[in-house]
């Protein structure tokens, strides 16, 4: 990481530390705010958290290793997420996953190699009742055949 | 995601209901007075455990502390539950306002909406009908004008962890720790987050307070059964014509919920979601209430062409995923439960084996700390108890023939 990128992405923190305080009940909050950004948390990130919420950095690591959608190796830059569930499941879960392992040439956890997508299982999305359901960042899509979840990714920047 | 406001009706729950309208009542109230008609209204918290609410904050207001808190658990992650989706997206105002009735009746200044990060979607919305309520004064300082009251709500967001929706779990991970849960007692009701009392409350057990408040305890318990007053929202998914959400009196027999929804050729009912039980044909006669088939609203149908051991798989899957790993019977006994699920599907099994594994089920359900692994074991022993026909016994030997 050159300095210049460090020295942003500690104002960066810093500004998330004055948005929700310097109080340990704000570190899920800012750590979401960086995964968000950055779709992970580095470890000089960490650091960071750690120091300015005068905390040990491996507190930072064991809460960020506990949450399923916080980490700390780099993802592709949008995250696609299927319910494997059994709602969704039932509704066809499988043919959405075969149809986009084919379609991005990658498994089902891996990346690609334009680094643009990484692919996931998630659990119950809470919307059972219009599966199968995949989210795409932070939107979520319905109904979908596998047709339309390949046609969503295209239209991915 | 379709955000129309669709025109829902239910007897309670959706029934009419004007913002504010329950927290300028309440104001006229006193304490006392909300927590009588909680009484007579004999509401059930609506999260799955079903502890009574008027106990919980009465419990909670009398708890010595100048700082309270109120949390609305809105963590929703039991597989098939969107109910509460439903009910932030488009009711606001009815979990809104009696989170600011909770407030005023157990002494808390301040509510947390912990919103589970998979309806990252709502934050926004949220927020924003938040910032409505504070310009109306529905929110914020000397609330409505009432002296010595003053709330404000924020909302927090979860990261994708089932087991945070456990209250101490929630709480740890509010306090900026691994979502773990903690032993109880101590109960959140005078140590909760930041070591004050706390009230965990279900998003829809709020969402019915406001309507106690306006319409009366003895209104809101002629629905449903005598233990089981009120209404229940079901979320309906599966194999039926109908998915959705759906307002219904408690004691409901199963049987009509699936003529309602449109279910044909229905095998199974899972009810209560993965850590629930699922019911056979056999027995839809029975009733959706705390006295039978107790449940936070999760129904899966499952129709004739469903393998149940393929729906089991997939549950204990989840429970597999979901551990927090803290205590031993959950963290391992979960995964040989898998284990089992998958020899069965090999036809690599001996009897003695899966009754062994049931054993262990029936320990785990003892002895893990918390409601994940107390009731993981469910679906494993539900499933292959009512259906061993189909897994074991079929013409061809069951899966050992395979
Ligand atoms: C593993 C686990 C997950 C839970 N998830 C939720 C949940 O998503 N929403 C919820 O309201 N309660 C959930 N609960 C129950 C809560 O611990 C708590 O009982 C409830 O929020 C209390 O609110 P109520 O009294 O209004 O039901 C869960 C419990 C366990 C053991
Ligand atoms: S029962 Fe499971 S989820 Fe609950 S504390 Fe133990 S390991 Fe964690
Ligand atoms: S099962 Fe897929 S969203 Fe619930």
């Amino acid at each position: 990481m050159l300095v210049v990128e460090k020295n942003a992405l500690s104002e960066e923190i810093e500004s998330y530390v004055n948005k929700y305080g310097n109080d340990r009940s704000a570190l899920l909050m800012i750590l979401h705010e960086i995964q968000k950004k950055h779709r992970h948390i580095s470890e000089f990130a960490q650091q960071e958290v750690a120091r300015l919420l005068n905390i040990h950095p491996v507190e930072v690591f064991s809460v960020i290793s506990f949450f399923a959608f916080l980490n700390s190796n780099p993802k592709g830059r949008n995250l696609v997420r299927i319910c494997q569930t059994i709602s969704c499941d039932m509704k066809g879960k499988s043919g959405l996953v075969k149809a986009i392992e084919r379609e991005l040439g990658i498994e089902m956890g891996g990346t690609t190699k334009d680094n643009k997508f990484t692919v996931e299982y998630a659990n119950c999305l809470g919307l059972c009742d219009m599966g199968p359901a995949m989210a795409i960042n932070d939107q979520v899509f319905l109904q979908l055949t596998p047709e339309k979840a390949v046609e969503l990714l295209g239209k991915v920047k | 995601m379709e955000t129309i406001k669709k025109k829902r009706t239910g007897p309670v729950i959706f029934s009419e209901y004007k913002r504010g309208d329950a927290i300028t009542k309440a104001l006229s109230m006193t304490r006392e007075d909300i927590l009588f008609e909680l009484k007579d209204s004999k509401l059930k918290g609506r999260g799955g455990a079903g502890f009574p609410t008027s106990t919980k904050w009465m419990l909670t207001a009398a708890a010595k502390s100048n700082e309270k808190f109120l949390v609305c658990n809105a963590d929703e992650g039991e597989p098939g539950t969107f109910k509460d989706r439903v009910l932030l997206m488009e009711y606001p105002e009815l979990v809104f306002d009696g989170m600011v009735v909770g407030g005023y009746t157990i002494g808390a200044q301040k509510g947390i909406v912990y919103l589970r990060g998979e309806y990252e979607y709502l934050l926004k919305p949220l927020e924003d009908y938040l910032e409505v309520m504070r310009k109306d004064n529905l929110l914020g300082k000397n609330i409505l004008g009432k002296k010595d009251f003053s709330f404000e709500i924020e909302v927090f967001l979860g990261s994708g962890a089932y087991v945070c929706g456990e209250e101490t779990a929630l709480i740890e991970s509010l306090e900026g720790h691994r979502g773990e849960p903690r032993n109880r007692p101590p109960y959140p009701i005078n140590t909760g987050y930041l070591g004050r009392p706390t009230s965990v409350n279900n998003v829809e057990t709020l969402a019915a307070v406001s309507h106690i408040v306006m319409k009366g305890g003895s209104w809101f318990a002629k629905f449903g059964t005598d233990k089981s007053s009120g209404s229940k929202l079901f979320s309906v998914s599966g194999d039926c014509e109908k998915p959705g959400v759906y307002e219904l009196p408690w004691g409901i027999k199963i049987s009509e919920l699936l003529e309602i929804v449109g279910a044909k050729n229905t095998k199974a009912v899972q009810i209560g979601g993965a850590s629930g039980h699922c019911v056979p044909k056999s027995q839809f006669n029975r009733t959706m209430a705390y006295e039978d088939v107790a449940t936070g609203g999760s129904v899966m149908v499952f129709n004739e062409s469903r393998d149940m051991l393929h729906v089991l798989k997939n549950f204990m899957e989840f429970f597999v995923d979901e551990s927090c790993g803290q205590c031993t019977p959950c963290r391992m006994g979960n995964v040989k439960l898998l284990e089992g699920v998958e020899m069965i599907e090999k036809g690599e099994y001996t009897f003695a084996h899966i009754n062994k594994l049931k054993d262990l089920g029936r320990t785990m359900q003892l002895a893990s700390k918390c409601g994940l692994g107390q009731s993981s074991p469910n679906p494993f022993i539900s499933i292959l108890d009512n259906f061993k026909d189909e897994i074991f016994n079929a013409a061809n030997g069951g899966r050992n023939g395979k």
